[in-house]
């Protein structure tokens, strides 16, 4: 235990002394985080939209003022037949139609149903899930409204409709990408150079001739980084809440738990790749370059996993950032409990002890 | 056989070791027995197999063929008590560069379940010398203070086998000096020392040396008995002009073998009805001035480069 713990407070010297090493682990993620969360933001500000109402009634007015009120959507064009959508995405001039059907509030009055098209230019199909999803949100606010005023239960039924990419699946939010992506690469990265480094330096050779037991080895290379990536992720869901204002919806400590529990994941698999090579620079480049293509491709980060090819899928499973997103999407977006997510929780910590027994198995008690 | 008494005596055995890396041959069937409380010195140049024989023994690497123990403890086998019990000094400074040195001698003492007062007798002669820099960090020492940490690192645990690899290379000479008479003190206290040096001139200071090259012993045996084996007559010679002297001094049919040894040219003959007066005719003539030639007693590099040469 004295040796474990003798070991560990090396291994804080060594990151606390690097100063360099660890502004760079320390800012890395903040940057990142704004850099993502702002490129999405900005997507949806100022959204041009042009509407097609064929009658001019109190209740169109009503939803394109609040449309155009709010900060995401300016109202640029008002059309007045189908044959004009066409033309207005041609030439650029608006990303999303909406379409009101002819006798709009009438349909609304008599029937307590209308509907209403969104038709949208899909050619960025990240943006347009995004906007179509605010104004979905904005029509169901003013249903609200109506519902309070009359006891007729009014139902405005948006449906969307996605130009250029008709298979669109529904609204995700990038916060859990981004903090998937950045957790994984940031710890594989600290961790694969850490072993290697020993190597590297030669005091491997020593540390081999000595009654020091791999377990210990791995395990102090893990904590002090471990403690490192809690900070960072703290910094990452600070900046998304208060920053990026993506709220938490449900249990926070669920997301601190399974956060925690994917660090861990994540150190392993770097401490595997550091036991597997011989130099810092293969490490890094294992880490970075190969772990990256993977989690941005197939962690259903940027292309959702239902759409990908059977094989894909089956690949996309052994990529931990799948289910961690996926878990954070759950709990942080959909606002559900741990109950929600334990099949998630059951993978990663599958994949925890199996990277950890494999690192030990793989752990070179020899110089070759 | 008498087992028992081997397994007591002997701390460092190996039979017919064999290692090679890829095509060339690093190490060719090397016997080897060093008894407990020797300071045994394997002597050959960068490349004779110095430190694979070493990473062999302390069981960082396999051989391809034979045996080695270290205390009776089978270096494949038993090779995690081999390593709670002997002290490993490798070749190129392997401590942590950013710890300091009190650190460093803390870090290791703890690895190896022991601390620094509990052995702190062992090592007080070496370590008082760099006791005044306990704050630095050990990147930041010079090359022999470096040194004595990386041993007082290696005997903190009181290692029954103290392996050192080349521990003096890129040291200067009064701090060579210095460790040699550490290594003198440690032997008193029981410690088998197996050590590896370039220096020919550091094996007079070991009880028996091996003499290495190719990854072939070519000769064990104490020092004094590696020079009494040296049969030639052997002359230092010395002229005005050095480096013509040495092919002149080749290009004489009775020479046998002429190196150059720092500041004169060793040489020895075939004919021993040679003199030294023949000699200096020849080169006389051969507009060399100043020339001295004296007969003088042969060095264990003397006895290398002969050995060498068959």
């Amino acid at each position: 235990m004295k040796q474990l713990l003798s070991f560990i407070r090396k291994e804080f010297h060594h990151i606390l002394r690097d100063r360099t090493t660890m502004m760079i682990l320390i800012l890395m993620p903040i940057i990142q985080i704004i850099l993502f969360g702002f490129a999405l933001t900005t997507e949806v500000k100022n959204t041009k939209v042009a509407v097609l109402a064929t009658t001019d009634d109190e209740v169109t007015n009503r939803i394109i003022e609040k449309i155009n009120s709010s900060s995401y959507f300016d109202v640029v064009a008002n059309i007045h037949s189908n044959d004009e959508i066409q033309a207005i995405f041609r030439d650029a001039k608006a990303k999303l139609v909406i379409v009101f059907e002819d006798h709009f509030s009438e349909n609304l009055r008599h029937n307590g149903k209308a509907h209403i098209q969104l038709i949208a230019d899909a050619t960025d199909p990240n943006a347009a899930t995004s906007f179509t999803f605010y104004v979905s949100n904005i029509i169901a606010s003013y249903q609200q409204e109506l519902m309070g005023t009359t006891k007729n239960p009014y139902q405005i039924t948006p449906e969307v409709k996605m130009l250029y990419n008709p298979q669109m699946v529904g609204a995700f939010n990038f916060v859990p990408g981004v903090l998937g992506m950045i957790m994984l690469l940031i710890c594989a990265m600290m961790t694969s150079i850490a072993i290697v480094r020993e190597k590297e330096m030669g005091t491997m050779e020593i540390l081999l001739v000595s009654p020091m037991k791999p377990i210990y080895t791995i395990l102090s290379k893990i904590t002090p980084y471990f403690v490192l990536s809690a900070f960072n992720f703290a910094t990452i869901m600070l900046l998304s809440v208060f920053v990026l204002k993506v709220p938490v919806a449900g249990s926070f400590l669920s997301l601190v738990f399974v956060s925690l529990l994917y660090i861990f994941v994540s150190l392993a698999l770097g401490l595997l790749i550091s036991t597997l090579t011989s130099s810092q620079l293969a490490a890094m480049l294992i880490s970075g370059m190969g772990l990256m293509i993977p989690v941005m491709l197939l962690s259903g980060m940027i292309f959702p996993i239902e759409n990908m090819p059977v094989i894909l899928q089956w690949i996309s499973d052994i990529v931990p950032a799948r289910w961690y997103i996926s878990a954070v999407k759950t709990i942080m977006i959909q606002g559900l409990g741990i109950s929600s997510v334990l099949k998630e929780v059951a993978v990663l910590s599958f994949m925890s002890i199996v990277l950890v027994t494999v690192s030990l198995k793989k752990f070179k008690v020899r110089l070759e | 056989m008498n087992k028992n008494v081997d397994l007591q005596s002997i701390a460092i055995r190996c039979d017919d070791v064999s290692k090679n890396y890829g095509k060339i041959e690093a190490l060719k069937d090397i016997h080897l027995e060093v008894s407990k409380g020797e300071i045994f010195g394997i002597i050959g140049p960068d490349g004779a197999g110095k430190t694979t024989l070493f990473r062999i023994l302390t069981t960082l690497i396999l051989a391809d063929k034979g045996t080695a123990a270290i205390d009776g403890y089978d270096v494949v086998t038993d090779y995690k008590e081999i390593r709670k019990r002997v002290g490993y000094m490798p070749g190129r400074f392997s401590l942590y560069q950013d710890l300091t040195v009190e650190e460093n001698l803390n870090f290791f003492a703890t690895v190896f379940n022991t601390t620094i007062e509990e052995n702190y007798e062992l090592i007080k002669d070496i370590y008082v010398q760099i006791e005044p820099f306990k704050n630095r960090r050990a990147g930041k020492l010079s090359g022999g203070m470096k040194q004595k940490l990386a041993l007082s690192c290696a005997l903190i645990h009181k290692p029954s086998v103290l392996f050192l690899d080349e521990p003096t290379t890129g040291v200067d000479p009064v701090s060579r000096k210095e460790f040699w008479g550490m290594l003198k003190k440690l032997k008193t206290q029981g410690i088998t020392i197996l050590v590896s040096t370039p220096y020919m001139d550091e094996a007079s200071l070991c009880d028996r040396i091996a003499l290495i090259q190719n990854g072939q012993f070519l000769k064990i045996d104490t020092p004094k008995n590696i020079v009494k084996q040296y049969k030639n007559k052997l002359w230092s010679a010395k002229s005005d002009n050095m480096s013509k002297l040495l092919s002149d001094l080749r290009n004489i049919e009775a020479t046998k073998n002429c190196f150059a040894f720092g500041d004169c040219h060793h040489v020895t003959v075939f004919d021993a009805q040679f003199t030294i007066s023949d000699f200096e005719i020849i080169l006389g003539k051969l507009s060399h001035k100043d020339i001295q030639i004296v007969e003088i007693e042969p060095t264990v590099e003397d006895c290398f480069m002969e050995l060498s040469q068959n």
